[in-house]
């Protein structure tokens, strides 16, 4: 694997080998002393075109505790604020030695024009409403961890499915790792032919939930209701927030994730955020060790 | 000079002949059509196994001069055309400086006639600056020579200034040419809503975007009388809102560009920019229904919308690349090869939306060979296989969809207003 621009061209076989590396990584983290040796002499550029606190600190972290140096960029106070197009900016990055870019930006398919136009290594950290790899693979991480497999296993996507890069790389991943992902949301927030991507799609929140293994809230975007998706905050938490009474339908060990920040209240009730079937912190950790898997796995192959 | 083309498949729709026979020309116009012409005088084109039909006439093409000269100009749109076979265009008013004022026509007209390779008929604004506020002077536009008028680009956004303009333009019996299409249902999305657009996480358009506009402009025609010419329909329900307006006997013409029926939305995959166009490219369905059009008439004519960008324009993130592809010098080869080789139409009948239909639109007496005609002759091989390369092109900008496509038909030799403006190959 050269880069991970997505879930949809990677396969199982480097989807398990990612999240067994990471398994090994996590374990990691729980030493006293968190400096390895895999990426020493290695560069690591986080170059974010969009604001991002967690998933860029969390990728600087991954990269610092195997040792690589690593430098970011942000659109802000840079030479894209001065107009240089995106191929210039990274072209740049890359000829400073550079071994990973790892580049979120709010253009899908902005990663893969990057990897046409560097030698270097890509990931993507977020593209648009295409596809946050990393994410997904932490969220099947943190659901393997809990739950012993992927396979088989009955995921349910909730809320704004249409503007989710990562709903649709969980979609790509959870399904090649042999779950069944099914989705609900609003109409107005569920993208045209979403079942042709091989999933079952509900209005009704409560038939999503319905026997789940993992249940995932999204995060609704407020000034989505102001362009008209949805009448209210208050309508949508009620027609599409998870809370304690929908938890109940699923499988009673079922677990709940949300990529994170949650509008408190909105797509998830404060109770089960911070209840027992959370498993929203332990994703952050998992998303650390995933981050080091796959830029550990990228600087051997690169 | 004085040409003899001897031998040739002759196709000429206007005259209802598809047959072997010579053409002369007399240095300007068509001098005879028929068996065994023998001119001493003339240079001898040996047409055997070749098809000769009038010169091509695309209603729709972008030649971005004056102001964007650096993705296309008028020289080199024009050798674009004459590669292409096409014999006339019209060229829309989208530059910079818009086409909004008599001198502008003046200007394209000129920089046209001087370079003597092509007939370009200019397109003049539906509203000043192409801002939908106030009409252009189309009374001088089209004193000027502009064909048609139109804010191609954009829609006219305003109902009723829509309606002042299909009255006002009615009285100097020029055609509206209407880029129809609802920016509200756009919604700033990047290509056709539907599976590729859910697929590649972009924001997706929707087919009634340009349905309503269809309707809304056709209903408003039909009211006031005028004349209306839709141009690249694109979607079912368009070319639907055309077909049961003709049999109402509304005054409508419309157009739909070779991409809308030769590629579906998903050329859009790997977010490859040279399939990013407006109206956008959509489903399998709607290339169905394109075809359909064409074969029962609906569609009246084929015109490329020929859209050059440079390629900074085009090698960027997808949804912040340029709208456009460049079209005039694959149009025939993709109406012989999706057309015409698949059974849909004849050659006869795609001959005639790409030169007889679209004169007539335009109130031209070209896109025929008719004796006392311009001699704009096209001769092409109908049955000789290429594959596409970009880097032939003539056109400034290279931004093709087709590049590396094997398709069926070359253009041998292109004569506009009796001079050769193409040799593709053959021996004089």
């Amino acid at each position: 694997m050269k880069h991970l621009l997505g879930l949809k061209d990677v396969s199982a076989d480097e989807i398990k080998n990612i999240l067994d590396t990471a398994e090994i990584m996590k374990k990691r983290l729980d030493g006293d002393v968190k400096k390895f040796d895999d990426l020493r002499g290695k560069s690591v550029i986080t170059v974010f075109f969009e604001n991002s606190t967690r998933t860029r600190l969390s990728f600087e972290l991954a990269a610092k505790y195997l040792s690589a140096d690593a430098a970011n960029i942000t659109s802000t106070g840079s030479s894209v604020a001065k107009g240089e197009t995106l191929i210039d900016t990274v072209k740049t990055i890359n000829m400073m030695a550079a071994d990973i870019l790892v580049v979120r930006h709010s253009s899908s398919g902005a990663p893969k024009l990057v990897s046409e136009n560097v030698d270097c290594s890509v990931v993507n950290a977020g593209d648009g409403m295409n596809e946050h790899p990393t994410q997904a693979l932490l969220d099947m991480l943190t659901i393997r961890e809990k739950k012993g497999k992927i396979s088989g296993l009955k995921v349910a996507i909730i809320g704004d499915v249409k503007h989710s890069r990562v709903a649709r790389s969980n979609i790509y991943g959870l399904k090649k790792m042999g779950a069944e992902v099914v989705l609900a949301g609003p109409s107005t927030l569920l993208p045209a032919r979403l079942e042709e991507l091989g999933v079952r799609v509900y209005t009704d929140v409560n038939k999503a939930i319905e026997g789940a293994d993992a249940v995932m809230g999204l995060r609704i975007q407020l000034e989505r209701q102001k362009s008209g998706n949805f009448p209210t905050v208050r309508e949508y938490s009620e027609l599409f927030g998870v809370n304690s009474e929908r938890m109940k339908l699923a499988k009673p060990d079922a677990i709940l994730l949300h990529p994170g920040p949650v509008n408190r209240g909105v797509e998830l009730t404060t109770e089960i955020t911070d209840g027992a079937q959370s498993c929203i912190n332990e994703q952050v950790k998992s998303g650390v060790a995933v981050r080091m898997a796959v830029l550990s796995i990228l600087a051997k192959n690169g | 000079m004085k040409i003899l083309i001897k031998g040739g498949n002759v196709i000429d729709p206007a005259n209802n002949i598809s047959e072997k026979l010579d053409i002369l020309t007399d240095g300007k116009v068509i001098a005879a059509v028929g068996k065994d012409i023998s001119a001493p005088d003339a240079e001898v084109i040996n047409a055997e196994g070749l098809t000769v039909v009038p010169g091509l006439v695309d209603i729709h093409v972008h030649f971005r001069d004056p102001g964007y000269e650096y993705k296309e100009d008028i020289i080199t749109g024009s050798r674009a055309a004459a590669r292409g076979g096409v014999t006339s265009v019209a060229c829309m008013p989208n530059t910079k400086p818009a086409l909004d004022c008599a001198a502008l026509i003046q200007y394209v007209k000129n920089k046209a006639e001087k370079a003597g390779i092509i007939n370009v008929f200019p397109v003049g604004c539906i509203s000043k600056g192409l801002k939908g506020e106030e009409l252009a002077e189309i009374g001088e536009l089209k004193a000027a020579g502009a064909v048609g008028v139109s804010d191609d680009g954009r829609p006219v956004i305003s109902s009723t200034l829509m309606r002042r303009a299909l009255e006002y333009a009615n009285m100097f019996d020029i055609p509206v040419m209407s880029h129809s299409e609802d920016l509200g249902l756009v919604d700033g999305g990047s290509m056709n809503e539907g599976y590729m657009s859910t697929y590649l996480g972009l924001r997706g358009i929707p087919k009634a975007a340009e349905s309503v506009a269809v309707t809304r402009d056709i209903l408003i025609a039909e009211e006031v009388g005028a004349r209306i010419h839709i141009c690249h329909v694109s979607t079912a329900n368009s070319i639907d809102a055309v077909r049961q307006a003709k049999k109402r006997g509304v005054r409508v013409t419309c157009e739909t560009a070779p991409h809308y029926f030769s590629l579906t939305d998903a050329a859009c995959d790997g977010f490859n920019t040279n399939a990013k166009m407006n109206p956008p490219l959509r489903s399998a369905e709607d290339v169905e229904a394109v075809i359909a059009g064409l074969a029962d008439g609906t569609i009246d004519a084929i015109a490329t919308d020929h859209a050059p960008h440079h390629i900074d324009e085009k090698n960027v993130e997808f949804d912040k690349a340029l709208n456009g592809i460049i079209g005039l010098e694959t149009s025939l080869s993709l109406g012989i090869t999706n057309l015409v080789n698949t059974g849909k139409l004849t050659l006869c009948e795609l001959i005639k939306k790409m030169t007889y239909n679209p004169a007539k639109i335009i109130g031209t007496d070209r896109g025929t060979l008719s004796v006392g005609a311009p001699a704009d002759i096209t001769i092409f091989d109908a049955a000789e296989k290429y594959v596409v390369d970009v880097s032939k092109f003539a056109s400034k900008s290279k931004n093709s969809p087709y590049g590396g496509m094997k398709l069926c038909g070359v253009v041998k030799k292109t004569i506009a207003n009796g001079k050769i403006v193409y040799d593709g190959g053959i021996e004089i």
